[in-house]
C-alpha cells in the first residue's frame, strides 16, 4: 500500500504501477498533459506536465527535489509528495504554454477542436493571459491529404507526437513521422505513402489540439452544439464503446470511449465513419401497408393491431407455420420482447436468428511495414458484423432451447411450410446487403410478411407490412459482445418521421402499456432468463458487466 | 608551465607517420600489451578510477566512475561508444587527433573495451569528418591485419570490433543518448532517463559512451600510471562537494580574434588570460578582447574582466558560465558586437534544436527572432528581460526539457544580458549600430 502526497493531501493508490499524473488523478487533481496518453509510450517532450516532486521520509520529514520534473516519467512511490501549485510549478506551466502559443495560429474561431481542445483549456486555467510575442508566427503550409479520412492544419500542432506514437505503437504500420528540426517540426507522411489504415482517424481523437481533423466531421457542426451519449458501437462484434455525437435526429460522428474490458482507447475507422446510414434519407419513415401491390401509409395505431390479429389468427391455424427473424442488430430487451410476442401466439411459433453478416477474417493490429499482423495484439476489428449474435441467440435459446438458421426458414419457406414471418430485421446497408435476391424470392410465397427494417430491402419489396425500424443510434438497451460483456447503449438522437423504436412496437405488440425504459426491462429480463441475471441491477455502469458463461469457458 | 610536455599531441607535433609502425616505434600499444597480459578489467578501471579522468566531451564526468555503472556479470553484449560528434562550434581537438595520430584514439578504445568486457565499439563520427574516416579506417583495418582487433586479441581470450559510423551533421547527435538513437537508425531524438546507457544504451544493451580525447587519455593513463595523471591539474575545492578536481592534460581550441588560433595541449587549470596572451598569441591587430567563450558556445560568454578565471572543471562556473564544456576557447575583440555574437550563437541553436521538448524547441526559435529584431534596430527594452527568463527557465538545471542542449542555448543568452546589458541597451536605443550591418549595407 503506497500513499502520495498531492498538494498535502494524502491518497492511497494501493499496489498499482502509476506515473504522478496518474496518482494526482486520484487526488481529483489534474495535472495538465499533452504527449503522455496512457496507451502510447511515455516520451516526456511536451512539459506540460512539470511538477513539482519530493519524498516524505517515514518520519514526517520532506525533502522536495530543486527542479521541476514531468509527472508523466516520474513513478508515484510510497511517500511521493507532488507539489502542482506552488509558484514554481505554476511558473513551468505557464512558460510551456506560452512556448507552445508562440507559434500556434490562435485560429479557435475557424477550428473544428475548438470548444474540446486542451491547448484552449490548459490555457484557460494554468497559462498566461496574453503573449509576449510580437514577432512573426511560423506558418508551415497546411497538409489537406495526409489520407482518405484525415487532414492536417500543419501550424496548430503542438508536436506532441502521439500521432506518430500511435502509427509506430498500435496500428503500427508507422505512416506519420517528424520531418525538420527544431521550430521548424512538422508531421508529415512519406510521399506516397497515406495514412490509410483501418485505424487512422484515431490520431484526431489523440490530437490534443486541432491540428489532424477528421475530414468527416471537418466543418459540420461546433461541438458546443452536440449532444454526447455513451453507446456502442454496432459494427462489429467487438463493440467498442463510444461517444456518440448527435444534435436533433443527425449524427455528427462516433467517437471511442475507454473501456478495458472492450476495446480498450481506440476504434477503426469502419465503425466510425459506417454510422452515415442512420442519416439516410431512404430510410423507412412511416408504417405501411401494401394494398393492391402499392406501399401506403397506416398510423401506427391501425397498423399495429392489424398486424396483431393477423399473427393471432395464423398461429391459430397452424402455429408452427409462424416464424420470427430476429436479427443480430437487434438490443437483447428487443429480441426479448418479439420473441415474447410471438411465443404467446403459441409455444410452437419458431424463432429464427437473422443472417449473421461475416466479412473476411478478424483483423488485428499492430502490422508490419508489410501488413502482416504482429504480437501482441493491441486492437481487432472482427470479422462478424454485428454487435448482438450472441444476446439474440441467449434469447433464443431461452425461449426455444435451439437455434434455428435464417438458411433453414428461407429452405421451409420454399418449401410452403411458413405461413407467416416477421422480421425484426434492423439491418444497416452493407456490401451485398443482408438478404440476396435468390433468398428473397424463395420468401415470396409466405401469405404474410411483416418487414420491419431500417432500409427498403428485396423482402421489403413484397413485404405485406413494412414497419420503420429505429437504428442503434436512436434506441437503447443492451448488446453482448463477441466476449459476452454486456454493454448499455442510449439513445444519441431521436429518429425521424414517425419512426418508432422497435422495441416501443414490440411493448405495443404485446398490448404492455407505457414507453420502453431500458433498465427496467433489463431487470426482467435478469429475472426472468438466466444467462441475463448479472443484470439485475439494471444499470451496466461505464463498463458494462461480463457475463460469465460456460459454453465459452 | 612553459615547460609543459605534451602527450595527446607527442606525436602530432613531430609531424609523425600515423601509420602502425611508426606508432610501435614510438611505443605504440605498449599500454594494450601491459593492460591484456597484465592487468585483468578491474584493474584497469581501477586505474582509470583513480586518476580522476573526467570526460572530455563537455559535461566533465567522472570516466572510471562511469564504467562502474555497467551491470555486474551481464551476458553481453556491452557496447562502447565513442563521441566524435565533435560539433560543438570552434571545437576541433578530437579531429585532430584522429587524423594525425589515429592510432593513439584506437589504442585508447582497446583499452577501454577490454575495462568494460565490452566486444563492440562504434566511433560515431560527425558527417563532416571524412578526412577523419578515411584515416581511421585505414587504421582500423591495420590493427585487423595485426591481430590487434577481431578474434583473440593478442593471444587472449579478448575479442573486440571497432565499426565507424557517420551520422548525417546534427549538433544534438552528440548528446549520448540522441547519439544511441541515430546510431540504432532513428531520429537523433535524446532519451529520457532512466533507465541511463549504462543500463540499457545501444540496441537496448549496456553501453559507454566516452569522448574521443577521454579514450585518448585511457591509453596515457595505463601506460604511464595514475599518479603521473594526477601529478597535472588541480585538485579538488575543498569548499566544493562535489568537485572531484581536474587532473591531466587537456586539448584547448582557440579560435577567434587571436594571431594564433589553434589546439595546444597543457595541463588543466590554466588561466584564460595566460591561454590567450601566450599560446594564442595575443589579440588580433592589437585589439583588446571584448570577452571570450570559454569552452565551446553552450558554455556562455566571459567578459575581459573574468579572463583571469582558471579553465579547469569547476573554474568557469565560479564566473557564470556553464562549465568548462570541450575548452574551445573563442575570442572577440572590442570592435565585436555583442548583438551579433549573441544573434549568430541564437541562430544556431535556433537551427539545431532538435525539436523534442516544448522549451527549447520554441524558446530557441523566439529567442532568435528577438535577436533578429534588436538587429534590425527594432528592439525594446523588454526584450532583455524577456531573453534573460528564457534563457533562464529551460535546460535540465531547471527541469525543463529532456537533454543538455537547452541548457547549452539559454546559458550564452543570459550571460550575455547580464553581463553587457549596457551595450544592448545602448544598441536599443540606436547609439550605437552593428557594424555588421553596416558592412551587408555596403554591399
Amino acid at each position: 500500500m503506497a500513499t502520495v502526497y498531492v498538494n498535502g493531501k494524502p491518497v492511497d493508490i494501493g499496489n498499482e504501477k502509476l506515473n504522478l499524473i496518474q496518482a494526482a488523478q486520484k487526488a481529483g487533481v489534474l495535472i495538465p498533459h499533452y504527449c503522455w496518453h496512457p496507451a502510447l509510450t511515455v516520451v516526456a517532450s511536451c512539459r506540460m506536465c512539470l511538477v513539482e516532486v519530493g519524498e516524505r521520509k517515514p518520519d514526517g520529514s520532506i525533502t522536495m527535489q530543486p527542479k521541476v520534473v514531468p509527472a508523466c516519467q516520474t513513478p508515484a512511490k510510497d511517500g511521493t509528495v507532488i507539489v502542482t501549485n506552488s509558484n514554481k510549478a505554476k511558473f513551468a506551466q505557464e512558460q510551456t504554454l506560452e512556448d507552445l502559443l508562440l507559434n500556434h495560429p490562435l485560429d479557435c474561431p475557424v477550428c473544428d477542436k475548438a470548444g474540446e481542445c486542451l491547448l484552449q483549456d490548459y490555457t484557460f486555467n494554468f497559462g498566461r493571459a496574453q503573449s509576449r510575442m510580437i514577432d512573426e508566427k511560423n506558418t508551415p503550409p497546411n497538409k489537406p491529404y495526409i489520407g482518405n479520412n484525415v487532414t492536417l492544419f500543419t501550424d496548430r500542432c503542438i508536436m506532441c507526437s502521439r500521432c506518430v506514437r500511435f502509427t509506430r505503437e498500435i496500428s503500427g504500420t508507422a505512416e506519420l513521422q517528424i520531418i525538420n528540426r527544431g521550430h521548424h517540426s512538422e508531421i508529415d507522411i512519406f510521399p506516397g505513402e497515406p495514412l490509410n489504415n483501418k485505424l487512422a482517424t484515431n490520431v484526431v481523437d489523440l490530437c490534443p489540439v486541432g491540428a489532424l481533423c477528421s475530414k468527416d466531421f471537418l466543418y459540420k457542426q461546433r461541438v458546443w452544439n452536440l449532444k454526447t451519449r455513451e453507446s456502442v458501437c454496432a459494427d462489429c462484434s467487438t463493440g467498442c464503446s463510444i461517444w456518440l455525437d448527435g444534435n436533433k435526429s443527425i449524427v455528427y460522428r462516433l467517437r471511442p470511449r475507454y473501456n478495458p474490458q472492450a476495446q480498450g482507447h481506440f476504434m477503426c475507422d469502419d465503425g466510425r465513419l459506417g454510422y452515415h446510414y442512420v442519416n439516410s434519407i431512404e430510410r423507412f419513415l412511416q408504417p405501411m401497408v401494401r394494398r393492391d401491390g402499392k406501399l401506403t401509409p397506416l398510423p401506427w395505431t391501425e397498423i399495429l393491431p392489424t398486424i396483431r390479429q393477423a399473427f393471432q389468427s395464423v398461429a391459430q391455424k397452424d402455429a408452427a407455420g409462424v416464424v420470427g427473424v430476429l436479427s443480430p442488430f437487434l438490443t437483447c430487451e428487443e429480441a426479448y420482447l418479439i420473441a415474447k410476442f410471438l411465443k404467446k401466439l403459441s409455444g410452437q411459433v419458431r424463432l429464427a436468428l437473422g443472417p449473421v453478416p461475416i466479412l473476411g477474417a478478424d483483423d488485428t493490429y499492430p502490422k508490419d511495414r508489410r501488413g502482416r499482423p504482429i504480437q501482441p495484439v493491441k486492437f481487432t476489428i472482427r470479422a462478424e458484423k454485428c454487435p448482438n449474435r450472441r444476446g439474440v441467440e441467449e434469447i433464443l435459446r431461452y425461449f426455444q432451447g435451439e437455434i434455428i438458421s435464417f438458411e433453414q426458414v428461407v429452405h421451409d419457406a420454399a418449401e410452403g411450410r411458413v405461413q407467416a414471418m416477421y422480421l425484426a430485421a434492423g439491418y444497416p446497408p452493407r456490401p451485398g446487403g443482408w438478404i440476396s435476391e435468390t433468398q428473397a424470392q424463395m420468401l415470396q410465397h409466405i401469405p404474410l410478411i411483416v418487414c420491419h427494417d431500417l432500409l427498403p430491402s428485396p423482402v421489403s419489396n413484397f413485404a405485406h407490412y413494412v414497419l420503420p425500424g429505429a437504428s442503434w443510434a436512436e434506441k437503447e438497451g443492451t448488446f453482448v459482445n463477441h466476449a459476452g460483456l454486456a454493454q448499455a447503449i442510449h439513445w444519441g438522437v431521436v429518429p425521424t418521421g414517425q419512426i418508432r423504436t422497435d422495441g416501443q412496437v414490440f411493448l405495443d405488440l404485446l398490448e404492455r402499456r407505457g414507453l420502453l425504459h431500458a433498465p427496467t426491462l433489463r431487470k426482467e429480463l435478469a429475472a426472468e432468463v438466466p444467462y441475463f441475471a448479472a443484470l439485475a441491477r439494471g444499470d451496466l455502469g461505464e463498463y458494462g458487466i461480463p457475463l460469465n458463461d460456460e459454453r465459452s469457458a | 608551465m612553459a615547460d609543459f610536455e605534451p602527450v595527446l599531441l607527442r606525436r602530432i607535433l613531430k609531424k609523425a607517420s600515423p601509420w602502425l609502425d611508426a606508432y610501435r616505434a614510438d611505443g605504440g600499444y605498449r599500454a594494450l600489451q601491459k593492460a591484456v597480459h597484465e592487468m585483468t578489467p578491474a584493474q584497469v578501471v581501477d586505474t582509470v578510477k583513480t586518476s580522476g579522468l573526467r570526460g572530455r566531451g563537455g559535461a566533465g564526468f567522472p570516466t572510471g566512475l562511469k564504467w562502474t555503472f555497467l551491470p555486474k556479470d551481464h551476458p553481453g553484449p556491452i557496447y562502447m561508444c565513442i563521441n566524435a560528434d565533435e560539433s560543438e562550434p570552434c571545437t576541433f581537438n578530437n579531429r585532430i587527433l584522429m587524423e594525425e595520430d589515429p592510432h593513439q584514439v584506437l589504442e585508447g578504445i582497446i583499452l577501454s573495451c577490454y575495462a568494460t568486457r565490452a566486444s563492440t565499439a562504434y566511433v560515431y563520427l560527425r558527417y563532416e569528418y571524412g578526412r577523419s574516416y578515411r584515416v581511421m579506417q585505414q587504421a582500423i583495418d591495420e590493427l585487423y591485419n595485426n591481430n590487434l582487433l577481431g578474434r583473440n586479441i593478442l593471444g587472449r581470450d579478448f575479442h573486440l570490433d571497432i565499426y565507424l559510423h557517420r551520422g548525417a551533421a546534427a549538433y544534438i547527435c552528440g548528446e549520448e543518448t540522441a547519439l544511441l538513437e541515430s546510431l540504432e537508425g532513428k531520429r537523433g531524438w535524446p532519451r529520457i532517463k532512466p533507465p541511463f546507457p549504462a543500463v540499457e544504451g545501444a540496441f537496448r544493451k549496456p553501453t559507454v559512451v566516452n569522448n574521443i580525447e577521454t579514450v585518448a587519455c585511457v591509453t596515457h593513463i595505463v601506460d604511464r600510471g595514475a599518479d603521473w595523471f594526477k601529478s597535472m591539474g588541480v585538485p579538488p575545492d575543498p569548499k566544493n562537494p562535489r568537485d572531484t578536481g581536474s587532473y591531466g592534460p587537456k586539448l584547448y581550441c582557440i579560435s577567434g580574434h587571436v594571431n594564433k588560433p589553434g589546439c595546444v595541449e597543457l595541463p588543466l587549470g590554466i588561466t584564460l588570460r595566460e591561454l590567450i596572451d601566450k599560446y594564442g598569441g595575443g589579440v588580433w591587430k592589437g585589439r583588446k578582447a571584448k570577452g571570450a567563450i570559454p569552452g565551446g558556445i553552450s558554455m556562455g560568454i566571459m567578459t575581459e574582466a573574468e579572463f583571469d578565471t582558471p579553465l579547469d572543471f569547476a573554474g568557469p562556473a565560479k564566473v557564470g558560465c556553464l562549465g568548462l564544456g570541450t575548452a574551445a576557447v573563442t575570442v572577440f575583440d572590442e570592435e565585436t558586437s555583442i548583438v551579433d555574437v549573441l544573434y549568430n550563437i541564437c541562430r544556431f541553436f535556433a537551427h539545431e534544436s532538435c525539436g523534442q521538448c516544448t522549451p527549447c524547441r520554441e524558446g530557441t526559435g523566439w529567442m532568435l527572432k528577438i535577436m533578429e529584431r534588436i538587429r534590425r534596430g527594432q528592439g525594446r527594452l523588454e526584450d532583455l528581460n524577456i531573453l534573460e527568463v528564457a534563457g533562464d527557465q529551460m535546460g535540465i538545471i531547471p527541469g525543463t526539457t529532456i537533454c543538455g542542449l537547452a541548457d547549452g542555448a539559454g546559458w550564452p543568452v543570459k550571460n550575455a544580458i547580464r553581463k553587457f546589458r549596457g551595450e544592448f541597451e545602448q544598441y536599443i536605443r540606436g547609439a550605437k549600430k552593428s557594424r555588421l550591418l553596416e558592412l551587408v549595407k555596403t554591399h
